[in-house]
């Protein structure tokens, strides 16, 4: 019991980090229809922002942790929305109109060229944080195993609650999220009734990777440590849980985030911790048979 | 654009540069962990640089000449379609003579079977990817599954190369086969992702099933190909005779290269003949039917799960087939030589290639696989100018540098669907 507990409790911090970068990859789908499989790159950068603001910030003297780390969330989330907005403006838009396969070829040539950038400028060996935020509760203790719930983990699930739910919001009530809304069911339609809709595009690429930064930030502080490879099988399995969920609902990215948490910390803890991709990525195989639409998505219409 | 609004332009431009650089090229965690001790460095000199280079750049590209809409195609591509088949013989004959050219090496001959093998590689993914427009990232998973089958029926039951080659390709096209029936009937894009989680799957499994695989080790002793069964080795094994006895010469490393290289180039034409008559069987067609418009081809009575499956299918036995060769070649195999830089390697020589053209992939594969041979400085940024190269060419030239992707067959002349006023 204790130790399903703590399997629970790792399965939901891992879930809301997942949570965060599948909403960037679900709203980028549901607003332009492509699978912008940049994102992980996008979240990994979110990551080296955070430790080289941790460390900057160090190295002038800010060392009381809660404004440490309110600057790191804002830093990462500033400077990584920026290059979420180039990538869109540098490969996704010269796009538009081309064909099929024309945008995911540049998104996985945008991929390749990100992950060896950030490994050229900042070293391929493994970056290191030291934990910054410690301690915990003491949940229950049964035969000698402890449960522990740490201030980390409630930080992340906290915060990650949050931004959902000011982002739910702002998808229902600001005019932005109306835009979005509007050139997500036809975009020719909301240009024709004055919807900037390259902005609109531009503003979903920067809001998916604020969120994704925030997901590095929370990966750095968690795992304390991070490489230039990290965003690919995050971002596979964030994609899995956009999918999972229902690709274009963001209800659904936000729920498959915390189910493909579970599934991974419950496989690691209960069967093997070689094989938890695997696993992970037979729950993607499966849900595309069996329920292609996700849990809350809608069914595809095809249009000629 | 006049040039007021240019230069507003490249200063915004240089402006979004600024904030992108500052973090990742401003500071430097590389010396984390090393003797000197710092956590962090600062490199305001690289910003500076990185928004000169970007303002300037901007500049350049608004003062060029605007490309026209409805664009001639560059005179390269358009030399190389015209003379495919001269270009093509004149390539194949160069590919016999050379282990006997006078400036040939051992070296040489080695990498001219590298390079074939990444134009088997190549042509394999232009079936699926250009001619039927399926996108697949684990290319590189069916290239293992090829070269394991090698690498394992030899270690447990002894096989050889020979025996092997069949094999692997059915098992690579069957694993092909299963991974992505279920995923064809939806939207391209989940193929895309399910193949990429299958390369790293394949890769995970390789490295962990130790008992099985021989786990990140890899596997020594890779039997290479025999002629009629006369293996190319220096002494026969018990009893056996080799080949440099059978035709009582002597016996040099040469030899085997060599026969290596002819093994493999004589599996590269039958490769290229059997992709060029599949272009024009009504399967062919129906590839690119399929690609153009999906819908379209439906209403004509194209079943598409059944044709997309034939290509795939396709391009993983044609995978299955080279991963024996790879295996052969190195004689050992492990699973890091099957990793995600090795089918982005394979598909940006598709995506130069011109998508679905032989003779381009040929040629992409022939620059992509000898560059990095130029030198230590140029392979460090082989994977970054990749991925540059691919966000560009789907920009500038979405057909590719080296030829034209055009439908094997149409019907009368080539004309534009709308006519062009004067």
């Amino acid at each position: 019991m204790a130790y399903f507990l703590q399997q629970l409790i790792n399965g939901l911090t891992l879930g809301a980090i997942y949570a965060l970068i599948a909403i960037g990859y679900t709203m980028v789908y549901g607003i332009i229809g492509m699978i912008n499989f940049a994102h992980g790159e996008i979240y990994m950068i979110g990551a080296f922002v955070s430790l080289i603001t941790f460390f900057a910030l160090g190295a002038v003297g800010v060392t009381w942790v809660p404004l440490a780390l309110v600057l790191v969330l804002l830093s990462a989330m500033f400077f990584t929305s920026a290059y979420g907005w180039t990538v869109e403006r540098v490969a996704y838009r010269p796009l538009r109109g081309s064909f099929r396969l024309a945008p995911l070829i540049s998104a996985i040539g945008m991929s390749i060229f990100l992950q060896n950038y950030v490994q050229l400028l900042q070293g391929a060996q493994v970056k290191s944080l030291p934990p910054v935020v410690t301690g915990g509760f003491r949940l229950m203790e049964t035969g000698g195993f402890a449960v522990q719930l740490s201030y980390l983990q409630i930080i992340i699930v906290l915060v990650t609650l949050a931004l959902m739910a000011g982002f739910s919001v702002m998808i229902a009530a600001t005019p932005l999220g109306r835009a979005q809304r509007a050139c997500e069911q036809d975009m020719t339609m909301a240009a024709l009734l004055g919807i900037d809709v390259d902005r609109t595009i531009s503003t979903t690429f920067l809001i998916g990777a604020a969120l994704a930064a925030v997901a590095g930030v929370m990966v750095t502080l968690y795992y304390g440590v991070i490489d230039f490879f990290i965003g690919f099988l995050a971002g596979m399995k964030a994609f899995t849980a956009a999918v999972l969920g229902g690709i274009g609902s963001i209800p659904g990215a936000v729920l498959g985030g915390f189910i493909i948490g579970m599934i991974e910390a419950f496989w690691a803890g209960y069967f093997s911790s070689a094989y938890k991709d695997v696993a992970v990525f037979g729950v993607l195989i499966l849900v595309l048979i069996f329920r292609p639409s996700g849990l809350l998505g809608r069914p595809e219409i095809e249009k000629v | 654009m006049d040039l007021r609004g240019l230069v507003k332009e490249a200063a915004l431009a240089a402006f979004v540069a600024l904030i992108v650089a500052i973090p990742l090229a401003g500071f430097d965690l590389s010396q984390q962990g090393t003797a000197n001790g710092a956590q962090i460095g600062f490199r305001p000199s690289w910003v500076a640089i990185a928004v000169v280079t970007v303002f300037v750049g901007r500049l350049v590209i608004g003062l060029l000449p605007r490309p026209q809409r409805r664009e001639r195609p560059p005179v390269v591509s358009l030399f190389i379609a015209r003379h495919q088949r001269v270009l093509g013989l004149t390539g194949l004959a160069i590919a016999i003579v050379w282990p006997y050219l006078p400036f040939s090496s051992d070296y040489l001959v080695d990498l001219a079977t590298e390079v074939i093998i990444y134009m088997m590689l190549g042509w394999g993914l232009g079936v699926v990817v250009g001619l039927a427009g399926l996108l697949n990232l684990g290319y590189a998973a069916f290239y293992a599954v090829g070269a394991y089958t090698l690498a394992l029926t030899s270690a447990y039951w002894a096989w050889g190369f020979w025996e092997a080659l069949p094999l692997a390709g059915v098992t690579a096209a069957a694993v092909g086969i299963l991974l992505a029936l279920p995923v064809l009937r939806l939207r391209g894009d989940y193929l895309a992702i399910v193949t990429l989680g299958f390369g790293e799957i394949i890769r995970i499994i390789l490295i962990n099933w130790q008992s099985f695989t021989y786990g990140p080790n890899g596997i020594n002793g890779v039997p290479r190909p025999t002629f009629f069964g006369l293996p190319l080795v220096a002494r026969a094994p018990r009893g056996g005779e080799t080949f440099a006895q059978f035709f009582h010469i002597d016996f040099s490393l040469s030899q085997r290269y060599i026969f290596l290289y002819f093994v493999t180039l004589a599996l590269a034409i039958v490769v290229n003949l059997f992709i060029l008559r599949l272009r024009r069987l009504p399967i062919g067609r129906a590839w690119e039917a399929l690609r153009e418009d999906e819908i379209a081809s439906r209403a004509l009575g194209i079943n598409p799960v059944g044709v997309k499956l034939s290509a795939f299918a396709v391009g993983a036995l044609l995978a299955g087939f080279a991963g024996v060769f790879f295996a052969a070649r190195q004689s050992f195999v492990s699973p890091e030589s099957f990793n995600f830089q090795e089918s982005a390697t394979v598909l940006a020589i598709v995506v130069l290639g011109g998508m679905g053209s032989q003779l381009g992939i040929a040629l992409a594969a022939i620059i992509l696989v000898t560059l990095p041979e130029f030198g230590r400085d140029f392979a460090q940024f082989r994977m970054l100018l990749f991925g540059a190269a691919m966000v560009g060419i789907m920009i500038w030239r979405p057909r590719g540098f080296f030829s034209l992707r055009t439908p094997s067959i149409r019907l009368g002349e080539d004309r534009p669907l709308v006519e062009v006023p004067k």
